[in-house]
């Protein structure tokens, strides 16, 4: 029990956690705290971004990169709301993260004082939690459990909002010791009796599919690991969502690529065709999905989710189990074996599966052999896919991690970036946020100092949070920003294309900065790269420059991103790149409503 | 390829039934908290038709909401799940799944009038069993306790006597039997 001002506990609390890193913006209503950042002596390391915006997704990428609890520091009013964006991105991702806002003295709440605004009722909707914190006693309390709720059960942003004078006040700190929150349970395991059903369903499946998603990766190394050993003992063929590239390694022939909206051939194809759906920790999203009345007629489905809310709310599904990843999978794992469906055990169980599934995977070989991802290469001008390729052959070595911001550049990144560890890709998924890419490349970097972290960003994307190269600089944190610059907002494009006659309403950025000068006026190095033979040589230059960089990559502006599932069609009706010209009829008038 | 109409999202809804339940939600009394049930309503597009809160157990300082609501089955599972999920939420009871229970409503009702009027009003008050609480030589406030449907018949029954006001708290429900809904341990 020591005595100490709210501004105090507020770095007693973030030290006790095992915070290292927090990324912030000062302001009138936070300065207490600085204050005690400064005489604290760095024993937590600020870092200082340049928009409260950068502060989030910088922590983002932090918390994905290291499974850890991403920090924040932001001031009332303006700093608040710069936020949300933030936060909503990480809702949506289901991402940990405590977000410290500071908020105008208790007695001028409510009285619309210079930077007030109700933080707590802006952030209600887009946070898993948050606190006012009204008086001194409770605030030790108020951070230890923000913690606890962003990092248990299924993660999420927690919001503690500290009042100027509760972060003058003086009260006494104790660290915690193991607390249990009066209400809150997460429920981890799963039912014994359904994990056993579940492995019955595999045993029993002549066309399964593993159906994966973000909860894996949220799950923790060992959920990866768990699956890894799932896949080889059971034979089936995996697919994965946007979320959970990475669980399984993508070099694997069990691997089928993505699914969904700009999915493999074959893993929608099997997807539609599969007579038992294990998904694991993924959601069943619209983007996912398609058609729902079209979704995987003939299959039954298992679906294991942390989150009881996620089972049974767009698909109905034949088993649901309510745990987390990592202990459902262990659970099934043993399960299996004790099933022992073949003579012998692993790894021969593996082979005596195969030989059963043979007539599915001869099927999944004819999807695969469409090569649905394959596009024409040209010697005259950098083919988006074809950049994201080399960028991938010489960086595959190495010790990589990957960011994006949101269009087509980063289904492309998803598409061709063959992930082979989880943690290594940190894209906007759920929300979609444009901006989100480059200020999570400075998170990383700070997280990995000497990987190599790549923000494989549109040329669009990139504006909106560019400020915060300016960070990576300061830091010496030598991010590259990899800009796939078609001079489009190519997603966009391609749907007004396919949509709305080709008129290409506002999509077109007329005045672009040339983005070599911007990296020089930024003290970062610049590399333009207009050629397909100068593609390899400069992309080693990016490597070796241990400075931030901005690599402008001018690509085809008329490039598509394909296969797709038009809107309101099923996952066997996708189209391929070279069935561009059938392109135009194929959206139907109801999917023009849906994006 | 085939050209129907269709949609991403869910278009089962359409084909099945709306039913109507009534929600004990045990809450931790906690500034904010009706705000966050409330937002879960509005902002995944659920129906609230009644909603009553209020502390029940003063030293656990806990709150029992009664939700009346309707939906789809799916949409209901769907609500029971998402409020489950709020963080101060502790318990979530679908009353009218779970087993007999007792829905009740409390209104209390203004009636001006004259004469005859004034007769009728107090014998029609005395058929519903509502009782009188106020009263002027040319007004009475009733109160009556009952189901809803109760409360709305005798609503109607006001009207061409005199109803010029009415303020009712919405439906609180309880289980028959001797289990008891209790917050976890």
């Amino acid at each position: 029990m020591t005595e100490m001002t709210g501004a105090e506990m507020v770095i007693e609390a973030l030290a006790d956690q095992g915070v290292e890193h927090i990324f912030g913006y000062p302001g009138g209503a936070v300065l207490p705290i600085y204050d005690a950042l400064f005489q604290s002596q760095d024993r937590v390391r600020h870092i200082l971004v340049r928009h409260e915006q950068g502060a989030v997704h910088a922590a983002e990428g932090y918390a994905r990169s290291t499974g850890k609890v991403g920090c924040v520091l932001v001031t009332s009013g303006p700093g608040a709301t710069n936020a949300v964006t933030g936060l909503t991105d990480a809702l949506c991702d289901s991402i940990p993260l405590v977000v410290i806002t500071g908020q105008v003295p208790t007695h001028l709440i409510g009285n619309d004082a210079f930077q007030e605004c109700d933080t707590v009722g802006i952030t209600r909707p887009c946070t898993k939690y948050n606190y006012l914190v009204k008086t001194i006693d409770d605030l030790p309390r108020a951070l230890h459990e923000a913690f606890h709720i962003a990092a248990s059960g299924r993660p999420g942003p927690v919001v503690v909002d500290i009042p100027k004078d509760i972060q003058f006040a003086k009260g006494t700190y104790a660290r915690p010791k193991e607390f249990q929150h009066k209400g809150y349970r997460p429920r981890l395991e799963g039912d014994p009796d359904r994990i056993k059903q579940a492995v019955e369903m595999m045993a029993a499946a002549k066309r399964p599919l593993f159906y994966t998603g973000g909860g894996v990766i949220n799950s923790g190394r060992a959920a990866s690991e768990h699956l890894r050993e799932l896949v080889k003992l059971t034979g089936f063929p995996i697919t994965s969502t946007l979320m959970g590239l990475g669980a399984y390694p993508a070099a694997d022939p069990q691997w089928l690529g993505m699914l969904g909206m700009h999915g493999t051939w074959e893993a929608n194809w099997a997807m539609h065709d599969c007579d038992l759906m294990v998904c694991i920790g993924a959601r069943f999203d619209d983007r996912i999905t398609g058609r729902l009345d079209a979704f995987s007629p003939g299959s039954r489905k298992i679906h294991v989710d942390i989150d009881p809310s996620s089972i049974n709310k767009n698909v109905k599904v034949d088993l649901p189990i309510v745990g987390d990843c990592d202990h459902v999978l262990a659970d099934m794992l043993r399960a299996w074996r004790a099933l022992a469906p073949a003579p012998n055990p692993s790894p021969q169980a593996g082979e005596g599966r195969a030989e059963a599934l043979k007539a599915w995977w001869a099927q999944i070989d004819k999807w695969r052999a469409k090569k649905s991802l394959a596009y024409r290469v040209s010697n005259d001008i950098i083919k988006p896919q074809y950049a994201i390729e080399r960028l991938f052959a010489l960086t595959k070595d190495r010790d990589t991690y990957i960011t994006t911001e949101v269009g087509q550049h980063q289904m492309w990144a998803a598409q061709f970036y063959r992930f082979q560890e989880p943690n290594r890709w940190m894209t906007s998924g759920g929300l979609g946020t444009m901006g989100y890419g480059l200020p999570a490349s400075v998170g990383v970097q700070l997280a990995h100092p000497g990987s190599l972290v790549i923000d494989i960003a549109g040329e669009a994307s990139v504006m909106m949070t560019m400020q915060e190269i300016s960070t990576a600089v300061q830091y010496d944190l030598p991010v590259k920003i990899f800009i796939i610059n078609n001079k489009y907002m190519g997603m966009v494009r391609q749907w007004q294309e396919l949509l709305h006659g080709g008129r290409y309403s506002h999509s077109y950025s007329e005045a672009l900065p040339d983005f070599v000068k911007l990296a020089e006026a930024y003290h970062a190095h610049g590399i333009r790269c207009e050629h397909p033979r100068d593609l390899d040589g400069k992309i080693r230059e990016m490597i070796e420059v241990k400075r931030p960089v901005i690599f402008d990559c001018v690509v085809d502006p008329a490039e598509n991103c394909f296969p797709m599932i038009p809107s309101g069609r099923a996952h066997n009706e996708m189209l391929l790149g070279d069935a561009a010209a059938s392109v135009e009829d194929a959206v139907t008038e109801a999917g023009k409503m849906l994006v | 390829m085939s050209t129907t109409t269709t949609t991403h999202y869910p278009a089962s809804t359409r084909t099945e039934q709306v039913e109507t339940r009534t929600l004990c939600v045990l809450v931790d009394n906690e500034p904010g908290v009706l705000a966050r049930v409330i937002g879960l309503f509005s902002g995944r597009g659920y129906n609230i038709d009644s909603l009553t809160v209020s502390e029940t157990e003063h030293e656990k300082h806990l709150s029992r909401i009664t939700i009346v609501t309707r939906g789809t089955p799916m949409v209901l599972e769907q609500i029971k799940n998402q409020l489950d999920r709020l963080v101060p939420v502790h318990r979530v009871v679908d009353i009218t799944m779970a087993g007999p229970s007792i829905q009740r409503e409390l209104a209390m009702v203004k009636v001006r009038g004259k004469d005859e009027h004034r007769m009728e009003a107090l014998r029609l008050a005395d058929a519903f069993r509502a009782r009188v609480i106020d009263a002027t030589t040319e007004s009475f406030v009733f109160e009556i306790t009952g189901a809803s449907e109760k409360i709305e018949s005798f609503i109607n029954l006001m009207l061409p006597v005199g109803l010029v006001e009415v303020s009712r708290t919405g439906i609180v429900a309880i289980a028959r039997g001797p289990e008891a809904m209790l917050s976890r341990a």
